[in-house]
């Protein structure tokens, strides 16, 4: 068989592949849990996949997700900003396992779009107050002592469209502006201590290389305490849209401070209130007061299935309920579900000790019987913070906040097994 | 700043990772050259640190504004579609739906400059010259009834205009206003006598449909 041959064959076998598919699920859907009622020709039969070739080892060499998956795609929200050049899309996290975010899906936020920056042509200052203004290339930063380190990235404005009331039918999109990776780089400390920071430095301002030139202020002991300029992230180069070749991760922060195509860090007396620090990223109370340096993401959680984009096809019985809980303040100790709109409350198993400043998985095992449920989760961190509801954040900061909607998510799930976002008294 | 010791204790105390010795400097990297830093120090602080010498009136800034900035902040600054407003709304920010702008919002003038001058026009950033962006900025002060239309705008007389929303912001007080109500244990059992839903997103009907966007 040639190449020409071969190809023909495998799409061949791709079609009867997805007719096959199409007839178990048909299959499955009248049978049932308990018996099939005539024997599965999936294994009575002969597959195509177990009596041809597959693709061979130079098919693909970078692979992407199996064409099945592909459904399992950032999404954005056309009417939520004026421009796709500086906006936002959404992580499937309600399709998503684990805690680890693959790049290729993990939300994008750019101001100017997504560019591309040569490593060759790659180029980091730190200047300000310190004793020797510095210049580093990438292979600069190769050289310095590295470390490995897991955070999530959430942006502020992550359920921010939920203030007012239920708006978004989807977990991806009420929930999805977050990711968890594991990043390998260098800290900003060994950086700044590289260059000498002068006792009158009480701020550090970091600069992306992109045209928006987003820049953010932060204390000079959050700089010199857990931030990391990381050029890997799950073990392979920064995709572009997360910041080829160098970002700033801010651990615990808002995803608006993780500067990427980081260019320069300048050690300052003060803040620069810069527009992401004080017309964005700011958060308006009920009485027109706003807040301002509200960095840290407090403590969070959501079910990711069942929800309105992972209804439960399967019937009666056993039902795995599974999310995301994470906080900026620490690890997650806990996890509460609740089925019946936060009346009554079971601790739900986290699959790993809680890692501060980390997602954490959580699953809860219940025999469902069709019965309606109003599906909640409840996070607590290590320091004691228990995730409030948003009745209880409307409380205090009024309606007109976008930023740090940390509340908690309610899902109807019905008895026919569709769920939808609702809010309950 | 005490909370913010605290978060930091805290944080350490929660992951005792393994982080590498710090030790002398290891001599990598160049000196940075006063040229080099020249280039891409271009932010400017609420004190005026940073502003180059210059000026433009509020008259040069209309025409400058109609040609770089009103395709989308519209001719009078008042906003096209979705893109940012940049006047009006002022005395709206208790109101449901504030409408924040440089007049109603922006606590610092020198915010305005900086963000113009390095991050703006959109799609073709750092063109402005110093005299432009004191013109548009001017401009975007008149269109706020913040100064009168003879107005020039300068680096001498930047400090003296007064933006109108300057004591409007706090520090970050989750740590009083929040964390103590936030931090008591959680209820398990009994938790309310009735749960009603009071709000259905599917009413609104705006989420984008999961096929085709």
């Amino acid at each position: 068989m040639d190449e020409k041959e071969r190809d023909s064959a495998v799409s061949l076998n791709r079609r009867n592949f997805l007719r096959a598919g199409a007839a178990a699920g048909a299959l499955a859907a009248g049978a049932g849990a308990a018996r099939a009622e005539g024997a599965d020709p999936l294994i009575t039969e002969v597959q195509p996949w177990a009596n041809g070739w597959g693709d061979g080892v130079d098919a693909a060499p970078y692979g992407m997700p199996i064409e099945f998956e592909s459904d399992v795609v950032r999404r954005n929200v056309g009417w939520l900003t004026a421009d796709v050049i500086s906006s936002i899309n959404f992580t499937p996290i309600h399709a998503l396992d684990g805690t680890i975010t693959p790049q290729g899906c993990a939300f994008e936020r750019h101001h100017s779009g997504a560019i591309e920056l040569p490593k060759a042509d790659y180029r980091l200052m730190i200047h300000g107050l310190v004793e020797q203004p510095l210049v580093f290339t990438y292979e600069d930063l190769e050289r310095f002592p590295r470390v490995n380190r897991t955070y999530f990235l959430e942006c502020a404005a992550n359920s921010g469209m939920e203030w007012a009331g239920a708006q978004l039918n989807g977990v991806q999109f009420t929930q999805g502006m977050i990711h968890n990776m594991e990043y390998t780089g260098v800290t900003l400390r060994t950086l700044l201590e590289e260059a000498g920071v002068k006792p009158e430095g009480k701020w550090v301002y970091v600069e992306g290389a992109d045209a928006s030139s987003n820049g953010r202020s932060m204390p000079i002991e959050k700089a010199l305490d857990d931030v990391l300029v990381a050029f890997k992230a799950n073990g392979e180069a920064l995709r572009k849209e997360h910041g080829y070749p160098v970002r700033l991760c801010v651990p615990g922060w808002e995803g608006n401070m993780w500067i990427k195509w980081l260019r320069r860090i300048e050690v300052m007396e003060g803040p620069v209130e810069s527009r992401e620090e004080t017309s964005k990223y700011t958060d308006t109370l009920a009485n027109g007061i706003s807040r301002k340096w509200t960095w840290v993401m407090d403590c969070k959680s959501v079910i990711t299935s069942p929800s309105p984009q992972m209804p439960i096809k399967h019937g009666k019985g056993p039902l795995v309920i599974t999310g995301l809980a994470w906080s900026g303040r620490g690890a997650v100790t806990g996890v509460d579900v609740s089925l019946d709109g936060g009346k009554t409350w079971q601790p739900a198993r986290l699959a790993q000790p809680g890692q501060a400043m980390a997602l954490s998985r959580f699953y809860l095992d219940i025999d469902w019987q069709g019965e309606e449920m109003l599906l909640q989760s409840r996070a607590t961190d290590d320091t004691g913070y228990v995730q409030p509801t948003k009745n209880q954040l409307r409380a205090v900061r009024g309606e007109n906040s976008v930023y740090h909607n940390n509340g908690i998510q309610t899902w109807w799930v019905k008895a026919d097994g569709e769920a939808e976002n609702v809010e309950v008294s | 700043m005490s909370k913010f010791r605290n978060l930091v204790i805290a944080a350490a105390l929660a992951a005792p990772l393994a982080a590498p010795a710090h030790a002398e400097k290891l001599g990598l990297g160049r000196p940075a050259l006063p040229e080099e830093i020249a280039a891409w120090n271009l932010d400017v602080s609420p004190d005026g640190t940073g502003l180059p010498e210059g000026s433009g009136s509020v008259a040069d800034g209309e025409t400058l504004f109609s040609d770089n900035c009103a395709a989308c902040h519209g001719e009078f600054a008042e906003g096209v579609d979705n893109w940012p407003k940049l006047a009006g709304g002022a005395g709206t920010l208790a109101d449901k739906d504030p409408l924040k702008t440089v007049g109603s919002y922006w606590p610092y003038l020198s915010t305005v400059w900086d963000y113009a001058h390095r991050s703006m026009p959109f799609g073709n950033a750092q063109t402005l010259s110093a005299d432009d962006t004191y013109a548009i900025v001017a401009y975007i002060l008149y269109s706020n009834d913040l100064v009168e239309d003879d107005f020039v705008l300068s680096k001498e007389n930047f400090l003296s205009v007064e933006m109108p929303n300057k004591d409007g912001f706090i520090v970050d007080d989750r740590a009083e206003t929040e964390y103590s109500q936030f931090s008591k244990p959680a209820c398990m059992e009994n938790c309310k006598e009735t749960v009603e839903i009071t709000a259905h997103a599917t009413v609104l009907d705006v989420t984008p449909d999961n096929q085709d966007d």
